[in-house]
């Protein structure tokens, strides 16, 4: 007779239990209590992250998960963004589309992230995936609008199409054309990244006008001003829009169509753009700036007083980005205005400038941090600070979740003290117990990094530059911050001692990138042979490392656990330290 | 940076365009490397660069840093130094024969001379010096770029300034079909 344990469940039960169960990290864990569970739980996973692209393989995931309706995938490492990243380096998606065609017909939405996605690939998504309803391209590279029309043809259901901060290659405008007439579902465009040629206005204005349910429309630099007022009254149910340029000639019909059109926007919350904007036609946004959540002023070379008096009419916002032209002074008035703040970004208006050309101190985020209570995250680019400012900061803001500073010159010590800024940024980890992202600048030795491993256990991603004296400030991370994810170092004096030594913590971690420190050859080779699991990325333009001494420190390294193995698609400047590659040397 | 080659630019001289005043063709501070010496040989702190990295700040771009991204680099340098279109800030560079390519921010040079000393650096190749009757004759290289017609222009044969408003990419030919340029 079989035995029946008292716990046992029909599977279609378990199943509907899952299908509440959302989030990763619990379907995870819900995968590993048993072989039933695990068995029941990978037939009705539907959603599928992979942070790195080469972690693991497209036949892996389609084994284990057969029927997913969506897949997020990420390539390059951050510091991509940053030019640090050779063109070619890797991150295709073809390979993943290739498998995901014909193992994931009914796939309807797809997220990629720093990848290289070809107009072939996009071709395969139009024509393979037939029921797709999400396409987000953040910050991809290698298509042009060939591949975009392909997309615009093909996928009748398309709700979202999000081509956020990727390079597109203009070939045609009329790729919006291939949008047929009969298609009205489009939910979210996003195009704001396109170039001249790239966007045909008649197209893009007949599409706006029979997408009813339109709600997101981020539009390109070329748009002209004069435009937008026609296209807006055409999308008057939108919540999120984007301007193109934002500069043109006074004219007095312009200007109140402009404002009609925003006015008649009721359900407008967030605005961005506002590229080249001139502070004349910024009074025709004021109908709509006490519902603004939102509003991206980052590409606006607005100045004060006119930006500070647009700023003081949004008191609703909980989301500002913003140039640093708004200065000290405005965001003292920020900080009085948006009581519902969450999140603050000020980009520098002149990163390479040797000498400041606004006035955006310490100051100024010592107020946003004081006047706007439920501040969570926060970018700020400046030129000065002290360990004091810090303290009052990490003190007003205990619930900081991101908290990424940049002192646009390194290695600048405290300005007041000229002390390293190691008490500052203790006093952020030691108070902000929910830190999950922090970025470092200024002049930094160990002891910063002492305080990082005591305090920011809920640490996942800390980026360096220019800092530390020694290896011991690598190894205090690297012991310390149990929840880290990943960590990323450029220019800094730290070599092999830590990273051998904490060997096994890097297969905790998504990755690690480190570029001009001091990591040997023979490290990476030791490592490389000591952990299988950890694919071990040495980046040369210089030449292949056989060419040099063991001792001789690597100019890029990244690493990565995996359980796909070294990958193949490699560039003549990348070598994987693997077991084979350091025998073969020997 | 003023441009004051709009006269100049029709005089006929001797020497690199833009390269009207020699002193400006120095970096403007003597222990300044440039961005190609900083990347190659990296930062480290046990070598006699030491007693150059002890120096206040030396104001030199070092790639990554500041943490901006080009597409907003671009952006607003584009409006700021009224450079139409913003299309002369990172570009791709290829040299005929390389597997791959990359990427330099012409912003970051004043002058033909600091760029070709650049692009030499960072490929390992000699250009040489550019004539306006012979272009790189005799150098085995020759430095071309795209513009914004989509034609294949000689690096060298405008002013600085339009040159960095008008150029999409570079390619350094190479071998018999560099040779050939300079006797068109």
């Amino acid at each position: 007779m079989q035995k029946k344990t008292a716990y046992s469940f029909p599977d279609e039960i378990l199943e509907h239990v899952f299908s509440f169960i959302q989030s990763d990290k619990d379907r995870n864990a819900a995968s590993v209590v048993c072989k039933s569970w695990y068995e029941i739980e990978r037939w009705c996973r539907r959603k599928v992250f992979v942070g790195n692209c080469y972690a693991v393989s497209p036949t892996m995931v389609i084994r284990r998960f057969p029927d997913i309706r969506s897949i997020e995938l990420k390539g390059k490492p951050h510091f991509a963004d940053f030019n640090l990243v050779p063109d070619g380096w890797g991150g295709y998606v073809l390979p993943w589309i290739s498998k995901m065609a014909g193992a994931y017909p009914w796939l309807e939405e797809i997220r990629l992230k720093r990848m290289v996605v070809t107009d072939e690939s996009l071709e395969l998504v139009a024509k393979s995936f037939t029921n797709l309803q999400v396409l987000v391209l953040f910050s991809c590279e290698g298509f042009s609008t060939d591949g975009l029309a392909a997309i615009a043809a093909g996928c009748k259901n398309l709700r979202e199409l999000d081509l956020r901060d990727s390079e597109v290659d203009d070939l045609s405008g009329h790729w919006l054309n291939h949008f047929p007439d009969t298609y009205t579902s489009l939910v979210s465009l996003n195009i704001s990244c396109l170039g001249s040629d790239d966007v045909s206005f008649s197209a893009l204005e007949r599409l706006v006008g029979r997408c009813p349910n339109l709600r997101r429309l981020l539009l390109n630099r070329e748009v002209p001003l004069d435009k937008i007022a026609n296209l807006l009254s055409r999308a008057p149910q939108l919540i999120e829009f984007g301007t193109g340029t934002y500069a043109a000639e006074l004219r007095s019909d312009v200007y109140s169509n402009l404002v009609e059109a925003f006015c008649n926007c009721k359900e407008l919350k967030s605005l961005s753009g506002f590229w080249d904007a001139v502070p004349a036609y910024l009074p025709v946004i004021y109908s709509v700036c006490s519902r603004l959540t939102s509003l991206n002023l980052s590409y606006a070379p607005i100045q004060n007083p006119d930006l500070t008096k647009l700023v003081s009419q949004c008191p609703s916002l909980q989301r500002m980005l913003v140039l640093d032209y708004i200065e000290d002074s405005g965001l003292e008035v920020l900080a009085s205005s948006c009581k519902d703040l969450q999140e603050l970004r000020v980009f520098p208006s002149d990163p390479f400038g040797e000498e400041p050309n606004v006035s955006l101190t310490e100051k100024g985020l010592v107020a946003v941090s004081s006047g706007c209570p439920k501040l969570q995250s926060v970018l700020y680019f400046c030129r000065q600070m002290s360990n004091a400012a810090l303290v009052t900061i990490a003190q007003n803001c205990p619930n900081f979740t991101r908290f990424r500073l940049c002192l646009l010159d390194p290695k600048i010590a405290d300005y007041r003290t000229l002390q390293p800024l190691d008490v500052g940024f203790g006093a952020i980890v030691e108070h902000c117990k929910d830190l999950r992202r922090l970025s470092l600048s200024g002049l930094l030795t160990d002891c910063v990094f002492e305080y990082i491993g005591m305090h920011a256990k809920k640490l996942e991603m800390l980026s360096v530059a220019f800092a530390g004296e020694s290896d011991l400030a690598l190894h205090h991370v690297l012991s310390g911050c149990e929840s880290l994810r990943k960590l990323e170092i450029m220019n800094c004096p730290f070599g092999d001692k830590a990273l051998l030594a904490n060997a096994a913590k890097l297969e905790t971690m998504r990755s690690l990138w480190m570029s001009s420190c001091s990591v040997s050859l023979g490290a990476c080779k030791m490592l490389g042979q000591k952990m299988p699991r950890l694919n071990i990325e040495v980046m040369d333009e210089k030449g292949p490392p056989d060419s040099r001494a063991e001792s001789d420190p690597v100019d890029k390294l990244y690493i990565y656990r995996s359980v796909a193995g070294p990958r193949f698609d490699m560039p003549p400047f990348v070598w994987t330290m693997d077991e084979d590659f350091a025998s073969e040397l020997s | 940076m003023e441009n004051d080659l709009n006269l100049k630019a029709t005089e006929l001289r001797l020497g690199l365009p833009g390269s009207d005043e020699p002193e400006r063709q120095m970096t403007p501070r003597p222990n300044k490397r440039t961005l190609s010496d900083i990347v190659s040989e990296g930062s480290r702190s046990t070598t006699e660069e030491d007693h150059q990295d002890n120096a206040p700040p030396a104001k030199v771009q070092i790639v990554g840093w500041p943490p901006v991204r080009s597409y907003r680099k671009n952006c607003l340098q584009g409006k700021k130094d009224e450079v139409e279109g913003g299309t002369g800030m990172y570009v791709k560079v290829s040299v005929d024969g390389a597997p791959y390519l990359r990427k330099i921010d012409l912003k970051v040079y004043r002058s033909y001379p600091q760029l070709l000393l650049a692009l030499e650096n960072m490929f390992k190749l000699t250009i040489g010096a550019y004539s306006e009757r012979e272009g790189y004759n005799g150098s085995n290289y020759a430095p071309t770029y795209e513009d914004r017609d989509g034609d294949w222009m000689l690096v060298g044969d405008v002013p600085w300034e339009m040159f960095i408003s008008s150029c999409k990419r570079l390619r350094i030919m190479k071998g018999s079909e560099a040779r050939g340029l300079g006797c068109v």
